[in-house]
């Protein structure tokens, strides 16, 4: 035991187990039936993070069983670094999303900035070169200093840490809600390309394999980082720093470049490789003991440290960035070191993998820990938390279905263009170099970003979505429509939608109606996987998003990506070629509830969410992809928040063309969110080939005319307005919220 | 003609820069360590954008002093050709090949996007291959790309058409004179911000940057005569 530390009896006594999370039920599990005696102060702290809900999804796991996580399609479903879709010719696709919301909160640039940083060794663990970075951000309303802060800052964050290491960020979202207030959401995604034969797996096998510790040095930054990410946050609390780690992209660059060498080019020496994520050393080395039934001895001394005097208890749980642990077959040491030497990049023999299924710590010469390593790894346990309704799903259920009258179009349509959450994010992605590795075809601002499979006629588009507000209303629906809303915006790219990865964002699970939120949102977000043949491939849990006891809208952000098979398939949502024809696929219903116009006009969300059809969805998603691979379809758009209305203004903005539409609803419908929607133009001479392919799924509204006006007539009303006029609303939205 | 494509620690578009002269243009290229010493058999050294050691200390200051910086600079000085791009460019005018210096962007801010440029000398060994004055479009990437110099430099430039590319109709990091790219007054070693290797494939939006590099082609070998 190192001097100073609190002895066995005091940690037991003082039960200081329970700042670190564990409950006093854990902690008897851990003493009476595990090891039969009192844990030590280091071996307390391993349990305290590898039990946290961050590592061990103690309560989430009755959750994610609900997923599809298999397919053909699917190589590697969630368990490992990242999950991994077969792409055809011997490639896949490697993808994963990760939240980094509770340090994003405290330290909003490095928050952010390590959340890109470990998503991406995530997807490079797997032997994958990283090819694509989005983000899902959330944030209250931008009313006020803090908020403003927090959104300069985490893009800031983004941008550093994405641009420096030289991997495009194509895509992702940004929306506002004073939910969010206390509690931003900053969720990256990851996606990576690899050949089959070069996938890796994060294990420690072969007694006398080596345990190799490569990249930056460890220090005392982010210990307890997923304890701390497994709490909610009150008042008064917010000094939670020294929770947060710092990144460095330039190391990770290094890193990135080591590891992709040493797998590609040693592959007969590496065993296995892992990322030092969330919980450090400690859970990267268990893991991997633990997976391939192997003990392990790690000798601590060996660890390199850039701060002096750490403890055992200090370097396991440290979070400090950049970090890998590899397992490499004895005798090949002195390869490997030298191939890190080249890169500047310290790679260290710390242990060896051993026969019995022990973990075992030493430091200066003294046995620190001594655990089961599948104790640590495998039997947290499980939760199944009660659940109830909120008192609000009945409220809604009984209140009268809004349907506003709208009588001024043009207003309407510029007060929705104004709203932030559809306002242009140009300023924001205009920070993030889009375009470096040279495969971007489809530049942020449109339905999906698309990158080209360099050496094929393939591309790969991706998207993450998430509208919190129509889970608020209803969980279950709500989470269908993620998954939906994501495979629409694949479909108008030109793609087939493969599979998701997902940031189960709820705030805290220990009360019985969010972990109904959870609970129920899990049943949607599964059936849509199953209907759109999208399996569940990997993600990550984030809960107790709360301030103050006030819970943020259950988010569950769905990354998709889908194979667009031809570059010729590839489609955007801009309107094209004045005379192109104007069709609306999908029908139209007073779908206001939790719609951005009901926010507008009510400033909240209430009432019953519409129904929503799966069978509906895949239909019209199947027709348009149809249309759009027989080479019929000018451009796609899908239909989200402020439904038809917006969307034609933003097919129109990108090339100044103006649209001349008629429909035979009342206008307020404009601005509907029924689902399953797309507008898309086609050019006259394809009208007829079009019109067999769809049916009675699209109907001709109009066409892309000269002018540059949006001209708009409904049941009730006609009005116009200038595309120069809208567009600048819609682009100075923000810019001018944030000054 | 074989192209050296220079890789710091930190570059970032070394692999798209090869990728452009070696498949899109059809030449040879390979990487070239910083940590090498020779640049034997190469006829044309690239150095590409990217954040070498992580921009510590100032953008370029610390890989000017990389081995392989020595050699570039005697392979310019022979009136061989080389081009650097972002980054290159900080490094160059770091290693002192180059007047003046790059600053931070007016906005603060990192900025992505495809620019417009002009041409505005097409009688240089990099950009023979466009007419004067054509306004091409190319994309940026920076956060540290305002060109600054004083006035007696920028004059000297004006005097020699060291200019070769102007921002055109939006300046997008406060450069002086909207300068995007200068060349050195012996004409053989060239600099710019925005980066040409993504450009040359229409796919990807633009393809007005291949001439650059065939223009390279072109010249090669009158630049050394």
């Amino acid at each position: 035991m190192t001097a100073n530390e609190p002895t066995p009896k005091e940690v037991k006594e003082q039960r200081l187990y329970a700042n670190w999370g564990l409950t006093d039920e854990e902690y008897a599990l851990i003493e009476k039936k595990i090891l039969k005696r009192m844990p030590n102060y280091t071996e307390t702290g391993l349990f305290a993070v590898m039990w946290s809900e961050h590592c061990s999804y103690k309560n989430s796991k009755p959750v994610l069983r609900k997923f599809p996580t298999s397919g053909p399609q699917v190589l590697q479903g969630p368990g490992e670094g990242a999950g991994i879709v077969d792409i055809g010719d011997g490639q896949a696709v490697v993808f994963k999303a990760e939240s980094h919301n509770h340090p994003s909160a405290v330290e909003p640039y490095e928050g952010a900035a390590t959340g890109v940083g470990g998503i991406i060794r995530d997807i490079f663990s797997m032997g994958a070169r990283p090819i694509a970075i989005l983000d899902s951000l959330r944030f209250g309303e931008l009313d006020n200093e803090h908020t403003k802060y927090l959104l300069e800052e985490i893009v800031a964050g983004i941008s550093g840490y994405g641009n420096c290491i030289g991997i495009p960020t194509v895509g992702g979202e940004v929306s506002f809600d004073s939910c969010y207030e206390g509690n931003p959401l900053v969720n990256a995604m990851c996606v990576g390309l690899i050949d089959h034969k070069d996938v890796q797996k994060g294990q420690a096998k072969g007694v006398g394999n080596l345990i190799m510790y490569v990249g930056a040095k460890t220090g005392r930054d982010g210990i307890h980082g997923a304890t701390f990410a497994s709490e909610e946050f009150t008042e008064g609390e917010e000094q939670q720093r020294s929770a947060v780690q710092v990144g460095d992209p330039f190391m990770e660059k290094l890193l990135l470049e080591a590891c992709l060498e040493l797998i590609l080019e040693h592959q007969d020496i590496l065993v296995g490789i892992q990322d030092m994520g969330a919980a450090g050393l400690v859970s990267s080395s268990a893991e991997m003991a633990s997976k391939a039934g192997s003990g392990l001895i790690l000798n601590l001394d060996e660890v390199p440290q850039r701060e002096t005097n750490m403890t055992p208890y200090e370097m396991m749980l440290s979070e400090s960035q950049e970090r890998m642990l590899i397992c490499v077959k004895k005798g090949h040491e002195a390869e490997v070191v030298e191939l890190f030497k080249k890169y500047d990049l310290d790679a260290v023999n710390i242990g060896s993998v051993t026969e019995d299924a022990s973990y075992r710590l030493y430091h200066h010469g003294k046995e620190v820990a001594n655990l089961p390593v599948d104790a640590l790894a495998e039997d947290a346990p499980v939760y199944n938390k009660p659940y109830t309704e909120p008192e609000r799903i009945k409220e809604f259920a009984a209140m009268e279905n809004f349907e506003p009258e709208i009588t001024d179009g043009k207003e309407t349509l510029l007060g929705l263009l104004r709203q932030p959450s559809i306002a242009s994010k140009k300023s924001i992605y205009e920070t993030y170099d889009a375009q470096v590795l040279t495969n971007t075809v489809v530049l942020p601002g449109s339905d999906a970003a698309v990158l080209r499979v360099r050496g094929t006629k393939k591309a790969l588009a991706m998207t993450t979505d998430c509208n919190g507000r129509y889970l608020y209303l209803d969980p279950e629906v709500g989470g269908a429509i993620a998954v939906a809303e994501a495979a629409r915006n694949i479909v108008a790219s030109g793609g087939k939608p493969l599979a998701i990865t997902d940031c189960l964002n709820y705030g805290s699970p220990d009360k019985p109606e969010v972990f109904w939120e959870l609970w129920t949102s899990a049943d949607g977000i599964a059936a849509a996987c199953k209907e759109l043949d999208t399996p569940v491939i990997s993600g990550n849990v984030s809960l107790y998003n709360e301030t103050d006891g006030k819970a943020i809208y259950p988010t569950p952000m769905i990354g998709m990506v889908g194979l667009i098979n031809d570059l010729e398939h590839i489609t955007t949502q801009d309107f094209k070629n004045i005379g192109d024809l104007i069709y609306l696929v999908g029908n139209t219903k007073a779908d206001f509830n939790g719609s951005e116009l009901q926010k507008m006009l009510l400033g909240k969300i209430e009432g019953k969410l519409m129904a929503f059809d799966l069978q509906a969805e895949k239909q019209n998603q199947a027709l348009v992809l149809q249309a759009i691979q027989a080479g019929l379809v000018a451009s796609a758009h899908d239909l989200s928040e402020g439904g038809l209305g917006v969307a034609l203004a933003e097919a129109a903005f990108k090339n100044d063309l103006g649209v001349v539409v008629r429909v035979d609803f009342a206008t307020s419908y404009l601005f509907s969110e029924t689902q399953s929607r797309f507008i898309l133009s086609v050019a006259p001479e394809n009208q007829e080939e079009f019109e067999k392919i769809m049916g009675n799924s699209a109907e001709l509204i109009g066409a892309v005319e000269f002018g540059g006006k949006i001209e708009i007539a409904t049941a009730d009303s006609a009005f116009k307005v200038t595309v120069k006029e809208a567009k600048q609303v819609w682009e100075e939205a923000i810019p001018c919220l944030m000054k | 003609m074989k192209f050296a494509v220079i890789v710091f620690p930190g570059s970032n578009c070394d692999r798209d820069m090869l990728w452009a002269v070696s498949e899109i243009l059809g030449e040879e290229a390979s990487y070239v360590r910083h940590d090498e010493t020779s640049l034997a058999g190469f006829d044309g050294v690239l150095l590409p954008g990217g954040f070498s050691y992580g921009d510590y200390l100032r953008c370029g200051a610390i890989s000017r002093f990389s081995n392989i910086m020595s050699e570039v600079i005697r392979f310019a000085e022979e009136g061989r050709p080389v081009f650097g791009t972002c980054n290159g460019f900080q490094v160059l005018t770091e290693a002192g090949l180059l007047p003046g210096a790059l600053k931070r962007n007016d906005s603060l801010h990192f900025v992505c996007k495809t620019i417009q440029l002009k041409v505005v000398n097409n009688e240089t060994a990099f950009t023979s291959e466009y007419r004067q004055n054509e306004i091409i479009r190319v994309p940026i990437a920076h956060g540290e790309g305002s060109y600054y110099c004083d006035e007696a430099t920028l004059s000297k430039l004006k005097e020699n058409h060291q200019i070769v590319f102007t921002y055109e109709g939006e300046n997008p990091n406060g450069s002086i004179a909207n300068i995007a790219g200068i060349v050195n007054e012996k004409g053989n070693v060239l600099v710019m911000m925005p980066h040409p290797e993504r450009a040359v494939e229409e796919l990807l939006g633009s393809a007005d940057g291949l001439r650059f590099f065939q223009s390279m082609v072109k010249n090669y070998g009158k630049v050394t005569n």
